[in-house]
């Protein structure tokens, strides 16, 4: 089985979000950043289906030089070789040019099966594992909680759906799966596999190297922070004023106690 | 300004996002029209103040499959739409993506506003889980799917609008994605959409042993729990106990959240409440937008204290 999953470099969730002067970029210099959550999931995946059904396990970002870490972490935990695609335009592109630049690199790949996490935790799209499946002719499913395999000419997932609703399909391969957190336990790279990851190819692929008619974002308007729509009680003091008060509110402002 | 809006049918009845993105369609343009795979929706649709409804018809459409829908609506679409909505739900997700990519549209997908700026559409959408809002002006042809409650459905403009049946044929799809029935776990599972009180936990309760003095609070408050995603998939809470898109969509007299960040996809399951008080470490969590009264500290701290008032009163 190939198998290729996709990550993505994005900054910790607690971090501040700042925006540059122009207001149409985000201030990068002060995040920490880590591998997007989701995607950790569909690494753990791949190596579970690598495990039973054996192959080779590829793991693949793009983005700009920093992001080659996520690309190494999972070598690290037992991914076979990387592929970094690196944005050396210095232009943002949204998602749909996005795909056509992962078309372009994986046009002679013929991956059996592509994972990557449902949704970003930065952008949010939460749309490129489908393009994908359209872009190469693969059938595709989304928010996986399962997956059962047999062989290498179908697998089956159980997906989420809403309102507590879950339902199994089975796709042929080759196939795209967007995986949903919780569907397994990610692993955690040993001492061992960090020494090993050394040793594993990464191929870097410069973007501007790369045949692609991808056009850059030429329609953000302006970046702001949302504004509240609501009047909100401030609660402060020390815990022990905080609770005095929470208490108050809930017996006398909101009858509850 | 022309708007196509794109209507879901869940077990029979046009799921309510859907006519959420309708209003939407109503409020930026009055050349609205509506398309849906379902004859009895469709003839509903007719009740609106719409340009048209457009009624596409297979059998093979009255089941949900992302290949078959592409399919028919790559041939009943064309380029004369400014617009292309869709509610913001999984199976927009889920199908959505592919038809963009064949048709090179960009889909700009769960925005949180779209007006129309004296010709110019724009649509507002966040990034960040939250923390930022992001306006691209639409110049092009485009799909954008609409976040649930961006759009109230009760302001729906009636009127009256042709039916317009398109027969739609399948020779040419090759069906590699076969869904079975669908289903639900935990039979019997809490049922929190009935619940006056939900206490509500997330990543800030930092352990699984702090469970039980969230449990306590909720016991104290004959209240419900509740808990964001993570928690239930640290295993530290049943699924049942899950609010959000993918859990339970409640709205109690009370919420009261203890350390849960208030993404996009939690807000979504919560933000229906009569009232929320949230405590956060984080000051910039976006649970506080919509808080009616926010405490920024530990929970760790204030909880155990206000555990000790309520029990000396």
């Amino acid at each position: 089985m190939k198998i290729c999953v996709l990550v993505k470099q994005v900054p910790d969730k607690n971090d501040e979000i700042k925006l540059d002067q122009n207001h149409k970029s985000v201030d990068k210099n002060n995040f920490n950043f880590v591998t997007n959550e989701s995607d950790n999931y569909a690494v753990e995946e791949a190596l579970l289906i690598k495990e039973k059904l054996g192959g080779e396990v590829t793991v693949c970002t793009y983005g700009s030089e920093s992001s080659i870490q996520v690309v190494k972490d999972a070598l690290s935990k037992g991914a076979d070789r990387g592929i970094f695609i690196e944005n050396d335009q210095n232009l943002d592109y949204d998602i749909l040019n996005i795909s056509k630049i992962f078309k372009s690199a994986f046009k002679d790949e013929n991956f059996d099966l592509i994972l990557s996490g449902l949704q970003s935790d930065d952008i949010g799209n939460g749309q490129l594992g489908v393009l994908i499946a359209e872009h190469l002719q693969m059938s595709h499913g989304s928010l996986v909680m399962e997956t059962e395999t047999s062989d290498n000419t179908k697998i089956k997932v159980k997906r989420e759906l809403e309102n507590g609703w879950f339902q199994w399909s089975e796709l042929d391969l080759p196939a795209s799966l967007t995986i949903q957190s919780g569907i397994n336990k990610p692993r955690y790279a040993s001492l061992r596999g960090i020494m090993m990851m050394k040793k594993k190819p990464i191929q870097t692929i410069k973007l501007s190297e790369l045949e692609t008619n991808a056009q850059s974002i030429d329609n953000l308007k302006a970046m702001y922070i949302p504004q509240k729509t609501k009047e909100t009680v401030k609660v402060e003091g020390t815990p022990d004023e905080i609770a005095e008060k929470l208490h108050n509110i809930l017996k006398n402002d909101l009858g509850l106690l | 300004m022309k708007i196509l809006v794109f209507i879901q049918v869940d077990d029979n009845k046009i799921n309510k996002m859907s006519l959420e993105t309708l209003r939407c369609a109503q409020i930026i343009s009055n050349e609205v029209s509506a398309v849906t795979f379902d004859e009895s929706a469709a003839n509903e649709l007719t009740t609106y103040n719409l340009n048209e409804v457009i009624f596409a018809k297979n059998s093979s459409l009255s089941n949900y499959n992302p290949l078959y829908f592409a399919n028919a609506f790559e041939k009943i679409i064309d380029s004369s739409f400014n617009a292309i909505l869709f509610a913001h739900t999984y199976e927009t997700r889920d199908w959505v993506p592919r038809l963009s990519a064949r048709l090179d549209y960009p889909f700009i997908s769960d925005c949180v506003d779209l007006k129309n700026d004296n010709g110019s559409l724009i649509a507002t959408r966040q990034t960040y889980q939250g923390k930022l809002n992001n306006d691209f002006e639409i110049k092009s042809n485009v799909f954008c799917s609409i976040q649930s409650g961006s759009f109230k459905s009760d302001d729906l403009e009636s009127g009256s609008c042709s039916l317009n049946t398109i027969d739609v044929a399948f020779d040419d799809v090759e069906n590699t994605i076969r869904a079975e029935e669908k289903f639900k776990e935990q039979k019997g599972g809490v049922d929190l959409t009935a619940a006056d009180l939900i206490v509500s936990v997330g990543r800030g309760i930092a352990k699984e042993e702090n469970i039980p003095m969230a449990e306590e609070l909720t016991a104290l408050l004959n209240a419900e729990m509740g808990s964001s995603r993570p928690i239930v998939d640290y295993g530290w809470l049943p699924h049942d106990r899950q609010i959000g898109s993918s859990g339970q969509v409640v709205s109690p007299k009370l919420y009261f959240s203890l350390g849960v960040s208030g993404a996009i996809q939690h807000q979504v399951g919560m933000k229906g409440s009569d009232k929320i008080m949230a405590i956060n470490k984080d000051e910039n969590a976006p649970i506080f937008e919509i808080s009616d009264y926010s405490v920024v500290g530990d929970l760790l701290e204030i909880v155990p204290k206000l555990i000790e008032r309520i029990k000396e009163n």
